[in-house]
């Protein structure tokens, strides 16, 4: 089952759609890795991540079912 | 003396009355930008007799500000915009106080200017002024109102809001603890913004200090409300707690002494403005590079240029070879920079390399 992740604003940008789906990871740092390799433009970016709708900042453990988010900041005004 | 004729349909709400009334009258709010989110927090605060209203901003009125900007008028361009916003608000609402200051908000001057206020309303456009907000929020203690925008999405909270306990709510810095590199963000200006985005957003937050003002409701702290215009998407994300991966000045020297200007740190490349841009053309040697994309609008011929945009600039460095100095601009003056950036580092110290600061809105501001 691939977890589907939610991205937003110019993370989007890069990656061409706001939810994309990665297969086969167990955790945060293993999810951002997998991203990264593929869309190695996010590597520039500095992004919070969210599980389940909460920012997190250590390396978190995911399941089938864990919602990830990465939420880049916005500078506009 | 309260007017309760003007603010009648609010004072009759339940939790409001001439006591919440009173309480908006007492309240001393700073807002920091009076651009797209600004406008409209200025509006509804003054309207609903907010009784002191700060106004920073050091930027002009321009044309291509007036499709989300909603307080300024074509009469206005050219003009201050805190000074623009305040008259605008003073005939709007004649009972309150607005203090305009129409200058740029730095380390050597936010304390003094936010220290008289309660509440602090981050409008910004830059990350330079949104760390440095945050921070002087953080050592004075006040309660900082967030929103930001760009394209179609908008963020909103309240930071460093006064718990009941006594301890501070999160920070910005709880949330993006790091600022993010040069340029790795794109502006309105650069990356465009619907002109309803920071109006929905600007609202919500003047929610946010009426409530914080009134004592009612729920103030959105502690957690990131997001929200998509296209979709009509929001979400809410839970910020938990404080993080020990980011240092805050912990004082007023440090805070005066930290660097918040590295939007403008451009290692062995400068920025240069205006007049001496139009000065250093008449030298020889000089190449000046338009690094926008293909007919990208305004059309420039004022002065002799090549166009090379951005995402080709590193293929075609070798047409540089023979320029002495090289001077590049955009619309804003943010590609440009990234611009100056990457070639300084192609040619290290073989060449004097400048972005025009403030680019192409810049010069039309001047002429």
């Amino acid at each position: 089952m691939p977890l589907t992740v939610s991205l937003f604003g110019q993370l989007s940008d890069i990656t061409g759609s706001n939810i994309i789906e990665v297969e086969n990871v167990i955790d945060t740092n293993s999810l951002i890795n997998n991203i990264k390799e593929r869309f190695p433009l996010i590597k520039d970016n500095k992004f919070a991540v969210a599980v389940d709708k909460k920012i997190i900042r250590e390396n978190t453990l995911l399941t089938e079912q864990s919602l990830v988010a990465l939420l880049p900041p916005f500078s506009g005004g | 003396m309260i007017n309760s004729e003007r603010y009648h349909r609010q004072m009759i709400l339940p939790g409001m009355g001439i006591e919440g009334q009173q309480k908006l009258s007492n309240a001393k709010v700073l807002v920091i930008g009076a651009g797209g989110l600004g406008c409209p927090v200025l509006q509804y605060l003054a309207a609903a007799g907010t009784g002191k209203l700060g106004i920073v901003d050091d930027d002009l009125v321009s044309l291509s500000n007036l499709h989300r900007q909603v307080l300024y008028s074509v009469a206005d361009i050219g003009k201050s915009k805190a000074t623009s916003a305040a008259s605008k608000l003073e005939a709007l609402n004649p009972d309150i106080e607005i203090i305009p200051y129409p200058f740029r908000l730095t380390n050597q001057n936010a304390l003094d200017t936010i220290s008289g206020y309660d509440i602090v309303v981050d409008g910004s456009d830059n990350f330079g002024t949104r760390y440095m907000v945050n921070d002087a929020c953080v050592i004075l203690g006040k309660p900082l109102v967030y929103g930001a925008i760009s394209k179609f999405e908008g963020q909103m909270t309240v930071f460093n809001m006064p718990g009941k306990d006594g301890q501070s709510g999160v920070n910005y810095r709880d949330l993006f603890p790091v600022p993010p590199g040069e340029m790795e963000v794109p502006n309105c200006e650069d990356a465009g913004v619907l002109g309803v985005l920071p109006g929905i957003i600007g609202a919500s937050m003047a929610n946010e200090v009426l409530k914080i003002i009134i004592g009612f409701g729920v103030v959105s702290t502690g957690k990131l409300l997001t929200f998509n215009a296209l979709t009509n998407s929001t979400y809410e994300f839970i910020l938990g707690d404080h993080s020990d991966d980011y240092i805050v000045p912990g004082n007023v020297d440090a805070f005066m002494q930290a660097n918040y200007d590295w939007n403008c740190a451009l290692p062995g490349a400068g920025e240069i403005a205006g007049k001496d841009f139009f000065k250093m053309l008449q030298n020889p040697g000089v190449m000046v590079i338009d690094v926008r994309n293909r007919g990208e609008l305004p059309i420039v011929s004022r002065f002799k240029h090549v166009n090379i945009p951005l995402d080709e600039l590193a293929d075609r460095a070798t047409e540089f070879t023979h320029a002495e100095t090289l001077i590049f601009f955009c619309k804003s003056g943010q590609r440009s920079r990234q611009a100056a950036g990457l070639i300084n580092e192609k040619f290290r110290d073989g060449k004097l390399i400048y972005s025009l600061r403030g680019g192409l809105n810049g010069l039309d501001q001047q002429l």
